[in-house]
């Protein structure tokens, strides 16, 4: 069977966010690939180790540097990208984001050639944690969001989710929509031969027209949603020392649990 | 074009494959080797379960072809692994260094088919460990010098002598040695387990003591004629080529040392409150701070310009010499100046600048002291010869 991984660019996870104004200030940010995507593809190229996976495609929507994603999950082990990228798709909510990930995903053959379709449950940037389960319902097959196990046996497939005390397990029939978390793996280090190799697989570009896809439908005009500001969270207030003997400590601190912050 | 450090943009420059080797191998140190390097350095121990971590990342072999195991990859790749390498650790980095260019590099270029098929993909693997043997104790500076010798016999050579202060010879399963024949100096690949051949550890270093050094003996130690190495022709210029390759991956390393020492220094001063405000915000120590960022920005112009010339052809070992030297030197006063900042905590190795000043005192003498590439630049601009 065919394995899609769905990923994205985002910024590295050390950056420090500094603001021009009310818009973030990109020019000293480093981009990586998303963390939890890369559980995704770990999670394919082991599939395809197994022997159960014999292609993986890797598709991102993004500016030029989504292909520095792909071309890391292409380091990992998987065979070939698709760039979808349009100055058009600009200000894409998860919504718009999802119609377009399904319309590149369609073009590539789309259900009769896919049965897995992995993503990363969320990603570190925007944060939104809809896009797998939006696609998903796009197409009409089911989603498991935040698995930590995975296995196959023939269309069928066990996904395996953490709840509170305990493990909630799902039989799924492929095509289906997997998420993945930590734990559902140990995200490899791509090695150097294999950069090396990922330099030489193809990415497919495609813009909004190849996919057929009227510009009016995303990008800010087709998003439910809209960044209309960012901001710094408050600077944080020094701390306050409660000092004494025990008694008079746990009366103040009760004091102050009571009338300060009101949560007794 | 380090992480955090790169005032004059050349991360435009990288090719996405250099991106991600660099960002794989700083993930690889910070995961894999950062939480372990204190106690090793402390015991000056190196953990032989990192070897198989660092050759499945395929360092090992970086710039040899695939068909004998290695990557493939350019020299400019090289640079940006040994520059990650070293903002972890000198010695981890020469642990790759002397397998790549002074073990895998010679076997490579002067090598015949047979040594190449023999040694080198389990060179890539990590199986065989190199060591390359040169420095004698009456032979550093100048290793033309040398007294080791090898005496042509029936069906091969006889080798005897010393080699001191050599990376990885306790561990090594075979030695690049260098030794004079009748017709001059030529190197030979002496296995572990040859009669007459051992590697007495050399111990009670105050520096890079991450990696293990040794010394060679030989004695009346037989290699069949199978183990010359047949492409070195006679003299001092495969040794020499072997050692241009590694002192280029020095000067990367060292900027990466750097970029360590005053990204630690930077943040450390932001944050240590003295006279009721940080540090940094006193006039002294942000000169300190602009002198750090402004010699690391310029070594950094020099090595990119440096690994592009290497790949290009254009590179010459003139070229490599002024690189290391200035690289390394840089390294070394950033990293004093950073230990400095750090007030007491900057001798603990739990700050890791104190290793990394305790290492450049080898990076600075190693592969060519710092006089002596400062000779062979005079050497180069004068046509004198200033050596002896
Ligand atoms: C940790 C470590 C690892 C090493 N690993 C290896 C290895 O793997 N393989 C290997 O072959 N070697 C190795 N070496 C040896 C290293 O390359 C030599 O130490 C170095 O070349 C200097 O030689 P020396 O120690 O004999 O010093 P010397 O040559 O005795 O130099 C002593 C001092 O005299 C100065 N000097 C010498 N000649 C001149 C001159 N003409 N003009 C002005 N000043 C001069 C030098 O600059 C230096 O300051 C290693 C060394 C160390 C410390």
């Amino acid at each position: 069977m065919k394995a899609v991984c769905f990923v994205k660019s985002v910024p590295d996870t050390e950056t420090r966010v500094k603001l021009a104004g009310d818009r973030l200030d990109k020019s000293e940010i480093k981009y990586i690939l998303n963390p939890y995507d890369e559980f995704a593809v770990e999670e394919a190229v082991r599939k395809k180790e197994a022997g159960i996976v014999d292609e993986i495609v890797v598709i991102s929507m993004g500016p030029a540097r989504a292909q520095e994603a792909i071309r890391s999950a292409l380091a990992m082990g998987a065979d070939r990208g698709v760039h979808i990228e349009d100055d058009a798709l600009d200000g894409s909510d998860a919504y718009a984001t999802a119609k377009v990930l399904v319309e590149a995903f369609k073009k590539e053959g789309g259900l009769d050639s896919f049965q897995l379709l992995l993503f990363g449950q969320r990603a570190i940037d925007g944060d939104t944690w809809t896009v797998p389960s939006m696609v998903a319902e796009m197409l009409g097959i089911p989603a498991v969001v935040g698995i930590v196990k995975l296995d196959i046996d023939g269309n069928k497939a066990t996904a395996v989710r953490m709840v509170e005390g305990g493990e909630e397990v799902f039989e799924v029939e492929l095509p289906a929509v997997f998420a993945g978390r930590k734990g559902l793996n140990e995200p490899r280090y791509p090695s150097l031969p294999n950069i090396m190799k990922a330099k030489r697989k193809p990415i497919n570009k495609y813009s909004l027209a190849d996919l057929g896809i009227d510009a009016s439908t995303v990008g800010k005009a087709g998003s439910f949603t809209e960044v209309l500001k960012y901001e710094l969270p408050p600077a944080r207030q020094a701390g306050r020392k409660v000092e004494g003997e025990p008694e008079e400590v746990v009366e103040e601190l009760i004091k102050f649990l009571k009338e300060e912050v009101q949560v007794l | 074009m380090i992480k955090n450090v790169d005032f004059m943009g050349l991360e435009e420059f990288l090719s996405e494959e250099e991106k991600i080797i660099r960002d794989t191998t700083r993930r690889f140190v910070e995961n894999e080797v950062m939480p372990i390097i204190e106690d090793y350095y402390e015991k000056g121990e190196f953990p032989n379960e990192l070897i198989k971590k660092i050759a499945d990342l395929g360092l090992l072999g970086m710039t040899i072809p695939e068909e004998y195991g290695g990557a493939g990859a350019s020299y400019f790749m090289y640079g940006l692994a040994c520059q990650e390498l070293e903002w972890c650790d000198s010695g981890l980095r020469s642990f790759v260094s002397v397998q790549n260019s002074l073990c895998m590099f010679p076997i490579y270029q002067y090598g015949s088919e047979e040594q190449k098929k023999k040694y080198l993909p389990g060179m890539a693997r990590g199986e065989i460990i190199g060591c390359f043997g040169l420095t004698e104790p009456d032979a550093g500076s100048d290793p033309a010098s040398m007294r080791t010798t090898a005496k042509k016999v029936k069906g091969g050579w006889v080798l005897n002598g010393n080699k001191t202060w050599i990376t990885n010879s306790p561990i090594a399963h075979i030695a690049v040695v260098w030794a004079r024949t009748e017709e001059g100096i030529r190197g030979f690949i002496v296995e572990r387990g040859t009669e007459g051949f051992s590697t007495p550890e050399i111990k009670k270093k105050m520096s890079l003591r991450f990696s293990p050094t040794g010394e060679i003996v030989l004695e009346d130690c037989f290699v069949p004629d199978d183990n010359m190495l047949p492409g070195s022709v006679v003299g001092m210029k495969a040794p020499l080529s072997c050692l241009t390759r590694a002192r280029y991956g020095i000067a990367w390393g060292a900027v990466g040392m750097a970029a360590y020492c005053f990204e630690t220094a930077l943040n450390y001063t932001k944050e240590r409150i003295m006279f009721g405000k940080p540090i940094a915000s006193f006039q002294l120590v942000q000169k300190d701070l602009a002198d750090m960022f402004t010699e690391i920005t310029k070594c950094q112009l020099l090595v990119y310009r440096l690994g592009r010339m290497f790949d290009e052809g254009k590179a010459n070992h003139v070229h490599v010499s002024m690189a290391k030297r200035t690289c390394t030197m840089m390294a070394y006063n950033v990293a004093k100046k950073a230990r400095e900042l750090l007030g007491g905590n900057g001798i603990s190795l739990e700050y890791h600048v104190i290793r990394h000043v305790m290492n450049a005192e080898t990076t600075t003498t190693y592969e060519g002291t710092d006089k002596i590439h400062t000779l062979i630049l005079g050497r180069y601009l004068t046509g004198m010869d200033a050596f002896r």
